[in-house]
């Protein structure tokens, strides 16, 4: 195979190396630091790959997929102007801003609220499932994958933020107030589950496998 | 001294040799493409003008209003830590601890740990515990949501403008300028740089 024919790279973990999580410093198996526990530069733990890392991801991702059901039914906030109340979800939120024709923000806050939230959940379920049944298919996508939804989960708490703001600022007693709504609770702790269940997630996993059934036919 | 030669891939393990780099190139994993370092020119310096930029604008941001916000003749502006008050007031001190972390506690210290990283370093002395300093800010780095927290005023400013009239405050762009001063910062910092010249402080 041309592959075995090629001067095989290695990784950190083949060379009994240990990659720094927090400040990527490389240390050595032969380096002579204390106890290889901590980062000889920044006194971070080190660790080859996230401990527990499938089992913590796991929970993280349960837990939001259960508070994903109430962040959607109840209101995230209600609007009381002149004795009249309209409460809104994530949902009904959206709806309205595309009613009253703002396309633009109606989309941000689709994509931002609904979309991504869901892309989310449903990515790092396969991810997770992926590197527990070692699968081999695709690596560099999956890890494609793993990068876009890092980068884009924090983006899901414009509402909370949207929330924030109005609150603070329509406090006018008869004419009209803002109140908050127990869906937002519930969004809120779906955004941080989820942030929590990617930064647990080990995409080193997604490659020690592909290397692992590489050794294991030669 | 301890001298970085190679450096494995933060997402998939392989291992790189670290190469000499023209400013503003990046390093990129021939495995799975992850950035593996970015290069750049006067580095610590120029992080440390938009840190301090930064710092300003965090300063200004809390003084003037963000928003106001006018109906029926009454008048009412809000701050920007008026959003975590409220939440904490009507019995969501959860939600006023996570807002007032992401946009006004987390992007704050970040701007600081910088100042206090790299202001001595520019004098040619050692920072306070720079490894914990610089440990804080890898951590706190994705709680920090200023940007998002600039994307939910503008829908918090469309949602408003349906029923009432409302206004831009200075504060507002205080804030804007502040979260481009941060993002500037960061593209700007070398980490490799930095490490480097901690390690030369602790040779003498």
């Amino acid at each position: 195979m041309t592959q075995e024919r090629q001067p095989q790279r290695q990784t950190a973990r083949q060379i009994g190396a240990v990659s720094c999580h927090a400040c990527h410093f490389l240390v050595m198996p032969d380096d002579p630091v204390v106890d290889h526990k901590y980062c000889p530069r920044c006194n971070s733990g080190i660790f080859s790959r996230k401990k527990n890392s499938i089992n913590r991801t796991w929970a993280l991702l349960v837990a939001a997929m259960i508070l994903y059901i109430p962040a959607n039914i109840f209101p995230i906030m209600t609007v009381v102007s002149f004795g009249k109340k309209t409460e809104d979800t994530i949902i009904s939120g959206v709806l309205h801003l595309a009613g009253s024709g703002q396309w633009v923000i109606a989309l941000v806050v689709f994509v931002a609220s609904i979309l991504v939230p869901i892309i989310k959940i449903i990515s790092l379920t396969f991810l997770n499932a992926s590197v527990q049944i070692k699968f081999r298919w695709r690596p560099k996508e999956r890890a494609y994958l793993y990068r876009i939804i890092e980068t884009i989960g924090r983006w899901s708490m414009v509402d909370i933020f949207m929330i924030s703001i109005l609150i603070g600022l329509v406090k006018l007693q008869a004419i009209a107030t803002v109140e908050v709504g127990p869906g937002a609770l519930a969004f809120a702790a779906v955004v941080i589950l989820t942030m929590f269940a990617a930064m647990a997630f080990e995409p080193r996993l997604i490659w020690d496998q592909a290397e692992d059934s590489v050794h294991g036919r030669g | 001294m301890m001298v970085e030669t190679h450096r494995a891939c933060l997402e998939c393990d392989m291992l790189h040799e670290i190469t000499e780099m023209h400013s503003g190139e990046a390093g990129y994993c021939q495995r799975c493409g992850a950035v593996l370092f970015r290069s750049q020119k006067n580095s610590l310096d120029g992080a440390l003008a938009f840190a301090l930029t930064g710092l300003i604008f965090f300063f200004l941001a809390n003084l003037f209003p963000l928003l106001e916000f006018e109906m029926q003749g009454n008048i009412q502006t809000n701050r920007l830590i008026d959003g975590s008050i409220e939440f904490f007031s009507a019995g969501y001190g959860l939600l006023g601890l996570v807002v007032l972390l992401s946009s006004v506690v987390a992007p704050m210290l970040i701007l600081l740990f910088l100042v206090s990283i790299l202001l001595p370093l520019k004098f040619h002395k050692k920072p306070f515990f720079p490894e914990a300093q610089i440990r804080l800010l890898v951590h706190l780095r994705p709680w920090a949501m200023a940007e998002i927290f600039v994307l939910g005023i503008i829908v918090a400013y469309v949602k408003l403008g349906d029923f009432a009239d409302v206004s831009l405050g200075v504060s507002l762009f205080s804030f804007v300028f502040m979260v481009l001063a941060t993002l500037l910062a960061y593209v700007t910092l070398d980490m490799k740089d930095l490490w480097y010249r901690l390690g030369e402080l602790q040779k003498k």
